[in-house]
């Protein structure tokens, strides 16, 4: 990728990301519809919902008017669109507050918690996944695939309860239950992140050292590789300044990829470690039936999820020299 | 298949896949035959003290509520592995139906089905089944039906690629100009050559199916009371955690044991077929 870049020479990549972009908007506008529509779907009536079975017809009447449940559907999806897109989802049923504002208190929590996974996956999943191409076939590499087909396939409740059964119950070292104190102090951050932040990572660096791995077996395989080595090459320099270079593409696609795996292990490592995060109020909006709040957070979810994609497609994009000077 | 070419399948196996095959066939044998050796009644309570551990009377010990937990657990495999069963089974063959009519089909129906899937495919699955869930409820049918919906659009869009691929080969070609029709060209032409490569992602899809299943029943949004699987096993135990109660770590090892057997069977198996 050099400075001297011409807009020929980026006129490829550029027409193709703009159109995955444009992919991306309109494949989040049909998600929308599809998630509005099954939700607007309800047997019961949600104003219904909200009064009890006490009410009587005409404040039931009366309250379907002011939640505008008496418009038809297409009117009520575009009011909804509207509010989402200028971030007014409606009013939550259950809080009786603006579903904004609810959003805006959880999501910088569940944002964090992603983060702070990923920092500290990462470096796991290159780990093993370097540690395994490099060694492919033999023993350590099949004891890797192993453990890590193994570890994607844990239940998360399960690698939660091992970890609070030794950590909170048995040491005595960390809480099980994940509440963030107000300025907190370095070590009762690390107390309060260190068990969600493992079990949410055990199914990233899997997942991610797995891809990792592959990444970096595609391009042993090629004669750039075999010549390095020729000329003798140490195996470190080799893969540090040969090969990983080359695979970045591969890799950071990869890494898009696995973590669109954090939200759906969010859901339930923010129920378990009472976690104020974003998934965990989803749990609630399905509990509590709360449908604007639910629909919301499905969105954000769905919109996080897509950028995720985007970004790989991009990032695969602009590392395939065929593409990028096509 | 034969039985004697399945035997000497199993038999090639690498190590971690023979593990895979044994915990998979134990699942099944328990499935079918749990209810019937479980010692006591899943819904008696037949212990004086809860969370009770192992015993020669209670092999695994006793619940929150003082019943026998190996009972529960040997009624609640049957919940876990035939509702997963099932739902993949739903899923496979209507997301390979689909496929195979979107590639027979005419043009238009196959655009519709593909960005119909493409749309549902970009909402991650858990997402997709807490949706499903609150706005249709979780009985028994429902959760079985929401779980296979969930998974439709993945094996659409394999078995859509193995069938575009398919559909191009010469033999197909020739059965078309001898005048078959679309329904034979789909079932007796495309569909026995997809089945092999398909039984991986069957396989994988079950796997996730399970993780679904119970992850959904651990929230308390899948199956309901009176019926338990392995994941409500979990939920209803949890507040014996803090005394290390065998009551959550049973269930929970159960679906880890199947889950991950199942994976490394898939894995040895497609392997195999690689070398």
């Amino acid at each position: 990728m050099s400075a001297v870049a011409t807009t020929s020479r980026w006129g490829g990549p550029a027409r193709l990301i703009v159109k995955r972009i444009g992919l991306a908007f309109v494949t989040l506008l049909l998600v929308s519809a599809v998630i509005f529509t099954i939700s607007g779907l309800l047997p019961g009536d949600a104003a219904q919902e909200v009064l009890g079975q006490s009410a009587t017809p005409a404040q039931v009447a009366a309250l379907r008017h002011e939640m505008g449940l008496d418009q038809p559907g297409p009117v009520r999806y575009f009011r909804w669109l509207g509010g989402i897109v200028t971030g007014n989802p409606g009013q939550s049923m259950v809080a009786n507050k603006p579903v904004a504002d609810i959003i805006s208190e959880r999501l910088p929590n569940t944002l964090t918690l992603a983060a702070l996974t990923t920092f500290v996956a990462v470096p796991f999943a290159f780990l093993i996944g370097i540690s395994s191409a490099v060694a492919r076939g033999r023993k350590l590499d099949r004891w890797l695939n192993v453990l890590t087909l193994s570890m994607v396939a844990l239940p998360e409740f399960l690698v939660a309860t091992i970890a609070v059964l030794i950590f909170a119950v048995q040491l005595l070292w960390l809480p099980s239950i994940a509440l963030v104190p107000e300025d907190p102090t370095p070590l009762q951050f690390v107390r309060v992140y260190a068990m969600p932040v493992i079990v949410l990572g055990v199914g990233v660096i899997a997942q991610l050292g797995r891809m990792i791995r592959a990444a970096i077996i595609a391009e042993l395989d090629r004669p750039y590789v075999e010549m390095a080595r020729l000329k003798g090459v140490l195996p470190t320099r080799l893969i540090f300044r040969h090969v990983l270079p080359n695979a970045i593409g591969p890799i950071v696609n990869a890494m898009a990829l696995s973590l669109s795996y954090l939200f759906g292990g969010a859901i339930i490592v923010e129920t378990i470690f009472s976690y104020p995060g974003l998934a965990s109020l989803m749990v609630n909006a399905v509990t509590s039936r709360d449908m604007p709040l639910l629909q919301a957070c499905a969105m954000i979810f769905c919109a996080a999820y897509l950028l995720l994609v985007l970004i790989a497609d991009t990032v695969a994009i602009l590392a395939n020299p065929r593409l990028r000077h096509g | 298949m034969s039985g004697r070419g399945l035997i000497h399948a199993a038999r090639v196996l690498p190590l971690s896949g023979k593990l895979g095959l044994a915990l998979v066939s134990f699942w099944i044998v328990i499935a079918l035959i749990g209810p019937l050796i479980a010692p006591y009644s899943p819904g008696a309570f037949v212990s004086q003290e809860v969370f009770a551990g192992a015993s020669s009377r209670f092999w695994f010990g006793s619940d929150f509520l003082g019943r026998d937990v190996l009972s529960r657990l040997l009624v609640g495999a049957r919940f876990t592995v035939g509702l997963s069963a099932v739902a993949v089974t739903l899923a496979s063959v209507t997301g390979t139906g689909l496929a195979l009519t979107a590639a027979v089909g005419p043009r238009w129906l196959d655009e519709l089905l593909s960005r119909t899937m493409d749309t549902l495919i970009s909402i991650p699955s858990k997402i997709f089944a807490l949706v499903l869930v609150a706005a249709f409820g979780s009985s028994l049918l429902l959760l079985t039906l929401i779980v296979s919906i969930t998974y439709v659009p993945g094996n659409f869009r394999i078995a859509r690629s193995l069938a575009v691929g398919l559909n191009q080969l010469d033999y197909v070609e020739v059965a078309r100009a001898r005048g078959e029709g679309r329904l034979h060209l789909a079932l007796v032409e495309m569909l026995p050559n997809m089945i092999r490569p398909l039984f991986a992602d069957i396989g994988l899809r079950f796997v996730f199916i399970v993780l679904l299943l119970s992850g959904l029943s651990f929230l308390g949004l899948g199956l309901q009371p009176p019926h338990a699987d392995l994941g409500s096993l979990v939920r209803e135990n949890v507040s014996g955690l803090g005394e290390s109660a065998l009551a959550i770590l049973v269930p929970a090892v159960a679906i880890a044991s199947l889950t991950v057997g199942a994976n490394l069977l898939i894995d040895a198996a497609t392997q195999g077929k690689a070398r």
